[in-house]
């Protein structure tokens, strides 16, 4: 008989008040017992559309089931079958929107709760040295360059390494990791557990090679020519977006990129580090998306009375569930259906105020979506000393400059077939580089299925 | 890491620093910058490539010791690592079909300068070299840039050497008494960038700046050096650094400049008492 428990098994956290203040990890991760719980909700159900949910497939009902019995090892094996990051994907995915929204258990109470389970598998195994890295009997002689070492690269890398193909990562930041490193704040994904996971994929040979810019350190034909026979591209977001308005040079305007790069690459927040933080009182920030909660989040830690501008309502907000409801709890403001207007900057080009205009849903459209329109006249000013645009980025321009006839989209974005293959019969891309900004599964996803096209092509 | 393999120290806050970074070293062009951490908890800061030998692997860095980073940079030695340096990066300068050149440095800014006026040189173009500098004690690089130009003028602002006056008097003096450049190349403070781009709006000469806004990753992710060219907002680290001239928005950079400021003076105080402050570093 299954757990008819309703909700979700509680997980543990940091009080709001007290967490607004560290950098330390917010959620604190079931017990033992807590997951054993949560894992007897799951029916088992015959039909198992929460894999379909998945970008990679994780076997879901089956590592789940070893967690009923208590076997965390073997659960954990099993979603390492599929997913490369669980410890990653079990903290950052929007499982609401992928496996758990089609969970049988969801429909009429709350789903189960994957991600804290697969978290919780991962941490354990962590903590319990289990490896599951193995070596390939089989060595090829064909080498493979991964250019980025974010999610996409690493899964990439990784499984490529595992079938005996010897991979060298390119990495243009000082550390590897991506967007786990400067994107994604501390206390959702603290650093440690990022290093691990490229620590192991160094067991299995990879070797990463941080400060190098592909394009411009070396060019994938001086690469070709150094050996490498295949190329994945994994160089991620690149340039943030601006809204256009007035007053975004002043001083005191951020992209969200640069804001979570100066915490979380450079831990500006550091007594120890040299990269100056930005000292604000009062922050804006623009977006309704997960970068607009980190970047909230990470000011208000900085000390900031933070308040997030959002043209939509907070229902239409692209971030996570959890992620809104922990700023919410953290105290950060909620001003949606607004839209700034410009920035006003004091007689030193120091950000003053900003101002804002109301916006109202529009009726739904032919296909149910509802517009926002801004309500004319409502114009209000905010006194604020740092406004933060998180309003989504465009693919990194360095590296497409650079190799002669790659094909790109109109938005800047490589352009693949269904197996991650650009135009360049040897070059395959994933991940950010070419969807634009999108999620960290999303990227492992196409990391996975150009590894296995890559190794289709070495045979 | 990467391995110091000179340093000199070219005036009271200057150095020269030589590093092997070999794969670095392959394939730079004028105009390009690095992005260097002296060690984990630095800063990144970017730092334009003065020198470059690709035998020997190495890449050499001039900057001014001015700030906290610089400072720690500086005390770096010879035979010491440094723990980043990523390069190169930047659009490398458009020198190609420039004729008849004046390359203008303004203090440190000469060390950026003179790549460009070599270059100029090797492949046959006039080149007039001015050198801007506060007083004679702090120039730099003198016999180097002689022999990068065809003619040579410093000046200080003191008139302890050299010319008396701004560089722009002696550009104007030039351009009226019927040097007929077609390019201008200006590299230094902001205001003397801005200084030069007025005077040669006036007689339409085609002027590049180099510009070196504050930037964290210098990949074009961070947008913190996105400066206002012709009412477009624009990228230093991959649309630049450098841009034209006549089209930089110089005011709203100089503001950007200053966003640290304060923070910066109580940062140097700190890294000064910890390494030994410029000077003595």
């Amino acid at each position: 008989m299954y757990n008819k428990q309703e909700f979700k098994t509680p997980m543990p956290h940091q009080e709001p008040n007290v967490r607004n203040k560290n950098f330390k990890e917010v959620s604190t991760g079931y017990t033992l017992e807590d997951a054993i719980n949560e894992a007897n909700r799951c029916l088992n159900c015959k039909t198992k559309p929460c894999i379909s949910g998945c970008p990679v497939n994780v076997d879901i009902p089956d590592f789940i089931s070893f967690i009923k019995d208590g076997d965390i090892e073997s659960a954990y094996r099993k979603i390492k079958e599929k997913n490369f990051l669980p410890a990653v994907c079990g903290r950052v995915c929007p499982q609401e929107n992928q496996c758990e929204k089609l969970c049988v258990r969801g429909i009429k109470n709350e789903s189960v709760g994957i991600g804290r389970l697969e978290r919780f598998c991962a941490d354990w195994a962590r903590e319990n040295g289990v490896e599951t890295e193995t070596l390939s009997q089989e060595k090829t002689d064909k080498k493979v360059a991964v250019i980025g070492a974010g999610p996409a690269g690493l899964t990439c890398a990784g499984v490529l390494a595992q079938a005996g193909v010897e991979v060298e990562i390119f990495e243009s930041l000082n550390k590897a990791g991506g967007v786990l490193s400067y994107g994604i704040p501390e206390f959702r994904l603290p650093k440690s557990i990022v290093r691990y996971e490229v620590e192991n994929l160094e067991k299995l040979g990879v070797k990463i090679h941080t400060d190098v810019i592909v394009g411009r350190t070396v060019t994938i034909p001086q690469l070709e020519e150094m050996g490498f026979d295949a190329f994945f591209i994994g160089s991620g977001a690149g340039l943030p977006s601006f809204m256009g308005i007035e007053g975004e040079g002043l001083a005191g305007v951020f992209s969200a990129n640069e804001f979570l790069t100066r915490a979380n690459l450079m831990e500006c927040y550091k007594e120890e580090k040299d990269t100056p933080a930005p000292q604000l009182k009062k922050v804006v920030v623009v977006g309704g998306g997960n970068v607009a909660m980190d970047a909230a989040r990470v000011a208000k830690r900085m000390g900031s009375d933070v308040s997030i501008v959002y043209r939509r309502g907070v229902e239409q907000m692209p971030a996570r569930k959890e992620e809104i409801h922990h700023a919410q709890e953290e105290g950060i403001h909620f001003l949606t259906l607004n839209n700034p207007v410009r920035i006003i900057g004091d007689e030193n080009g120091f950000v003053k105020q900003i101002e804002c205009i109301k916006m109202e849903l529009t009726e739904p459209d032919a296909s149910g979506r509802r517009g926002v329109k801004a309500v004319e006249g409502s114009e209000f000013l905010l006194d604020v000393d740092g406004v933060i645009m998180a309003i989504g980025t465009s693919p990194n321009p360095l590296l497409k400059s650079t190799i002669n006839g790659i094909e790109v989209n109109r938005r800047g974005g490589f352009v693949t077939d269904e197996n991650m293959r650009t135009s360049i019969p040897n070059i395959w891309a994933g991940g950010d580089a070419v969807t634009g900004s999108a999620t960290v599964i999303e990227a492992m996803g196409a990391g996975q299925k150009a590894a296995k096209s890559i190794l289709e092509y070495l045979k | 890491m990467f391995r110091v393999l000179d340093k000199k120290q070219l005036n009271d806050s200057t150095y020269s620093m030589t590093i092997y970074a070999p794969l670095v070293s392959q394939n730079i062009h004028p105009g390009q910058f690095v992005m260097v951490m002296a060690d984990e908890n630095s800063e990144r800061i970017p730092l334009t490539i003065a020198d470059f030998n690709k035998e020997e692997g190495s890449v050499t860095i001039i900057f001014q010791a001015i700030g906290g980073s610089t400072i720690k940079l500086a005390s770096k030695n010879t035979g010491e690592e440094i723990a980043h340096f990523a390069g190169p990066l930047g659009i490398p300068t458009e020198l190609e079909g420039i004729k008849n050149a004046c390359v203008i440095g303004g203090g440190v800014g000469c060390a950026i300068a003179l790549p460009q006026a070599k270059w100029l040189k090797n492949h046959g173009a006039a080149v007039d070299v001015i050198a801007g500098f506060r007083n004679k004690d702090i120039i730099i690089l003198e016999d180097e840039m002689k022999n990068a130009a065809t003619a040579l003028t410093i000046c200080t602002d003191d008139g302890s050497y050299g010319v008396k006056g701004f560089v722009t008097n002696v550009l104007k003096e030039n351009i009226e008494s019927g040097k007929n450049y077609d390019c201008v190349i200006a590299i230094g403070p902001v205001p003397m960038m801005k200084a030069v781009s007025d005077i040669t709006k006036e007689y339409g000469i085609k002027t590049i700046v180099s510009l070196n806004p504050i930037m964290i990753d210098g990949t074009g992710m961070c947008g913190g050096c996105r400066v206002n060219v012709d009412g477009k907002v624009k990228f230093a680290c991959v649309d630049g650094p450098d841009f034209d001239g006549h089209k930089v928005d110089f005011k709203e950079l100089m503001i950007r400049n200053n966003m640290y400021r304060n923070q910066e003076a109580e940062h140097k105080n700190h890294i000064c008492r910890l390494y030994g402050g410029k000077g003595n570093v």
